[in-house]
């Protein structure tokens, strides 16, 4: 049955989802996108109405999805699979607290995957570069830059970047938006 | 109404608030629960819920949806974590179900498709800021070693998620036990 394929595959992204939304990016690039049923583009642009919109990334992701690829009650069967790993993981945990609390190993083990999780998102933020920056059907890397989309992309790129370091790293993501949008519009839209 | 069920409620409805208006991330979220749960009910003390926090963070699952399951629990048992968690994640999942119904349209919007073409371009900036924000509490040769090597596992050769965060538990625990070896026999003057 569909559902059920749905709910172990998001069940699956909730289980190796740690250290935040974003973490979940590379999963669903393996998971989902792999699968058909988002492109990366979507997935992109998705990233982005999340951040205007209440709720964790994890949730809004499966919900959506869910939508897409049947009905109403398969974005709710995608939402509770995404948050069973949660839910059985923690209230397990809030029992035996303290315990937790002191484990060696379970300390040691996120020392490594807090590193693993931060060089997972950057492999993500690679290839959504790659998918924003170099558009399709170059005969070459240097022949696809070259494409006057993509150097209006790298345009928009340099002056949020300085806009951004300008702001000490700290802009803030719905301001990236917003400013990058009406950039597009100026770009795609004006000077096309 | 009993206790418990005044106990219910106010988790429904504290949550529900969180989940409705806690934009980009579930940190937004420290402040309101340090506020309606640990000062104005005292329903956990400040030093647990700091360790709840990080203990949230660090088990699978997004910050919003732990939390409210363990804060829910230690306030009123099982069922209260099924209420909160419920709340919390009830404004997203309608939200989100309209935008699925209305985004099509709005899409087609040419306007729209350009404004996009530029958005794309920000994520890209929001996720490298993410990572730089993630990486600087790592800053260490071991941790750099792994974010580098998980970052071209996953990148270049195209390793699975799964198979990348095992190996890093297993190589962190290698790691721990070799460090810990080492610094034994050093003590012994070998």
């Amino acid at each position: 049955m569909f559902y059920l394929k749905m709910f172990f595959t998001f069940f699956k992204i909730g289980l190796f989802t740690i250290g935040g939304g974003y973490a979940m990016i590379p999963l669903i690039q393996e998971e989902i996108i792999s699968n058909g049923w988002m492109t990366e583009t979507e997935l992109i642009d998705f990233i982005a109405i999340s951040e205007s919109t209440p709720g964790p990334f994890a949730i809004n992701v499966a919900t959506f999805i869910g939508n897409k690829t049947s009905d109403i009650f398969g974005a709710a069967v995608c939402t509770l699979g995404v948050m069973m790993p949660s839910i059985i993981i923690v209230l397990i945990i809030a029992h035996y607290y303290e315990r937790f609390k002191r484990n060696k190993i379970i300390s040691t083990i996120l020392e490594g995957l807090r590193p693993a999780v931060v060089g997972l998102i950057a492999s993500a933020a690679f290839s959504i570069g790659k998918t924003v920056f170099i558009n399709g059907n170059a005969s070459s890397f240097i022949d696809s830059l070259l494409n006057i989309n993509s150097i209006k992309c790298i345009i928009i790129f340099t002056i949020i970047l300085l806009l951004n370091k300008m702001a000490k790293n700290k802009l803030h993501p719905i301001l990236v938006i917003i400013i990058s949008g009406l950039m597009g519009i100026g770009m795609f839209g004006f000077f096309s | 109404m009993s206790d418990k069920e005044n106990k219910y409620l106010t988790l429904f409805k504290i949550f529900f608030k969180m989940g409705a208006f806690t934009f980009g991330g579930g940190y937004a979220m420290i402040p309101l629960i340090e506020s309606e749960i640990v000062e104005k009910r005292k329903w956990i003390d400040n030093e647990d819920i700091l360790d709840i926090f990080s203990i949230c963070q660090s088990v699978p699952g997004v910050l919003a949806v732990n939390s409210s399951l363990f804060i829910g629990f230690k306030v009123a048992g099982v069922i209260g974590a099924l209420i909160s968690v419920f709340s919390v994640t009830l404004p997203s999942f309608i939200v989100i179900t309209l935008i699925f119904f209305f985004l099509k349209d709005f899409m087609t919007y040419s306007l729209v498709e350009f404004a996009f073409l530029g958005i794309r371009v920000g994520v890209v900036l929001i996720i490298i800021n993410a990572v730089i924000k993630l990486s600087k509490s790592n800053l260490n040769a071991f941790s750099i070693t792994v974010m580098v090597a998980s970052f071209i596992l996953s990148s270049i050769v195209d390793i699975n998620v799964m198979f990348i965060l095992i190996g890093a538990a297993i190589i962190s625990l290698v790691f721990h036990k070799m460090k810990k070896d080492y610094l034994f026999n050093k003590k012994d003057g070998k």
